[in-house]
């Protein structure tokens, strides 16, 4: 155990701008990083100089070490990158910034993730734009992978399964075959959502309210997934400074210690069932995090039960529908009558989840925007505040190798 | 020789473990990687069985026939010229110690897709030496 001095507390949040994907062009992604980490840790009432630790996740282009020398810090004493895939290593990064904190390899360690999808490539195509080869291109044939993964989604490109939409939609189909869940309760998910973003000035789709109908009347992307099913693709960073509970002590805010932290990959689950054809039966139209779930709970001493708020990374409405039974919100299969139910409602829900919006209805920034408004959310600053919420549940994308953070404030 | 795609398609990229399944294609032979040890079969190739960590392996061929374990009906182009919407499966094989595969299910209607309906495999020949496996349901 730790000694009480040094559990992991989060102490200053910050964020951006964010946007439509392709709208920021006048900053880089590093600069824009840079004005994230400056705004968590003046939120903390701490000065730059007392960062000595950058955490990140999901192959940042980033890097730490360039960060750090850009901001001047007089000495970076932990720099760490999780493995976890993409948005399944944003509670990670915490768990990882808490452990350094934890054992005295540094004392203030931010995590961070900025997106400038315009200025690379959009997620949600899952590339550069293809071209038409040339008259003259040599015929197509097999070619060489320069890396596991590309070795893995070698197996599955060939056949045109490159995005995330189509490649989460295979658990949700099979989901809704074993179960009856309905597009109308993957809708729920997302109308939800939205209803939260409309109280929340930094949403980007705060304005847009949604019904319903509209969901049903959206496009098809790939089924079961329609438009309103798919998160946002957006521009934009946020941060959060980890420290000690002692030096969390006489900051600005107050402090939200992190209860406990968890990674997890179930067996063969390599990348999940965007490469995956060969998850097990048992756990494929699932979210893959239920052996980790109860791990998480039973090191914080804490169960469904006592979860007054969730902050829960939403891809895709299938994904968060399948998380909910994996975390015990309810039974397997019964996810679609517990949305229906409007569980997830900031008023009168028995789980208010995601009440920034989510990245269906704030923004896309690989979920690290779901662990500030997880603070926000135990601080009484949340636009959608749970009253005298004390234990909130943050997790990172699932349906891939994935991580989650319980947090609270006692 | 049936064409479903363009050649504007990615192309599937193998490292040296996973090239001779991609030569068993080119032949139109349709393999999973069993182990000599405890018969254990897996896709894609591995240089270890995950079940008892043995590196012993041998290529296994199977009928081509399998079911629809899951699936997607997309709407969006991954390539120029490419017909939407298109199928992407999870293919389950059959006498494949319950080896599934991605592919496509090609000349179907989508409203008559279903998971379990019965597939076959089509062989598409990108070229000389590339063929791609994708299926068709059993009529
Ligand atoms: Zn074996």
């Amino acid at each position: 155990m730790t000694e009480p001095a040094r559990r992991a507390h989060l102490v200053g949040v910050g964020e951006t701008r964010y946007t439509k994907w392709g709208k920021i062009g006048d900053v880089t992604e590093h600069a824009l990083a840079c004005e994230a980490i400056k705004k968590a840790v003046a939120d903390a009432g701490l000065s730059m100089d007392d960062v000595d630790g950058l955490a990140s996740f999901a192959e940042d282009r980033n890097e730490a070490i360039f960060l750090a020398a850009e901001f001047g810090l007089p000495e970076l004493r932990f720099a760490n990158m999780v493995w976890m895939p993409g948005g399944g290593g944003t509670c990670a990064a915490v768990s990882n910034a808490s452990m350094a904190v934890e054992t005295g390899q540094a004392e203030v360690v931010v995590v961070y993730r900025s997106l400038c999808q315009g200025q690379y490539f959009r997620f949600g195509q899952g590339g550069p734009p293809r071209a038409a080869p040339p008259a003259d291109a040599p015929p197509p044939t097999v070619q060489p992978a320069s890396s596991m993964m590309l070795a893995s989604i070698g197996f599955t490109m060939p056949y045109g399964l490159l995005n995330a939409a189509a490649a989460y939609a295979l658990p949700t189909r099979r989901h809704m075959h074993l179960y009856g869940t309905t597009t109308e309760q993957l809708g729920m998910i997302a109308v939800t959502f939205r209803e939260h973003a409309s109280r929340n000035p930094r949403a980007v789709m705060g304005s847009r309210p949604m019904t319903l109908e509209d969901h049903q009347k959206a496009p098809m992307i790939a089924d079961p997934h329609r438009l309103f099913d798919c998160c946002l693709e957006s521009d934009g960073a946020c941060a959060v400074v980890v420290t000690t509970a002692e030096r969390a002590r006489d900051l600005a805010k107050r402090p939200v210690e992190v209860l406990s932290s968890a990674q997890g990959t179930p067996k063969g689950y390599a990348f999940g069932p965007f490469s995956n054809a060969n998850i097990a039966d048992e756990i494929y139209a699932t979210g893959g995090c239920e052996s980790m779930a109860k791990r998480l709970y039973a090191r914080a001493g804490v169960g469904p039960a006592d979860i007054d708020v969730a902050q829960i990374y939403d891809h895709f409405t299938g994904c968060v529908l399948m998380q909910l039974e994996d975390y015990g919100f309810c039974k397997r299969g019964e996810g679609g009558p517990f949305v229906e139910s409007g569980a997830l409602a900031w008023q009168g829900g028995s789980l208010p989840t995601n009440t920034h919006g989510g990245s269906l209805s704030e923004a896309y920034i690989h979920g690290l925007n779901h662990v500030v408004e997880g603070v926000r959310s135990l601080r009484g600053e949340s636009t959608s505040q749970v009253e005298d919420a004390e234990v909130c549940l943050v997790t990172a994308g699932a349906c891939v190798p994935s991580s989650a953070l319980i947090l609270g404030r006692r | 020789m049936t064409r479903w795609f363009p050649d504007g398609m990615p192309q599937p990229l193998a490292d040296s473990e996973a090239v001779a399944w991609w030569e068993a294609a080119a032949e139109h032979r349709l393999v999973v990687q069993r182990c000599t040890d405890c018969a254990h079969t897996r896709l894609p190739p591995a240089p270890i069985c995950p079940e008892c960590r043995s590196d012993g392996s041998e290529w296994h061929e199977v009928s081509g026939r399998g079911e629809i374990y899951s699936y997607t009906v997309v709407h969006r182009p991954i390539a120029l010229d490419q017909q939407v919407p298109f199928v992407i499966a999870v293919v389950a094989l059959e006498g494949a110690g319950g080896v599934r595969m991605i592919s496509n299910i090609v000349d179907a209607d989508p409203d008559e897709l279903s998971i379990g309906l019965a597939l076959e495999v089509a062989w598409e020949d990108m070229s000389d030496d590339l063929a791609i496996p994708r299926f068709r349901i059993v009529r």
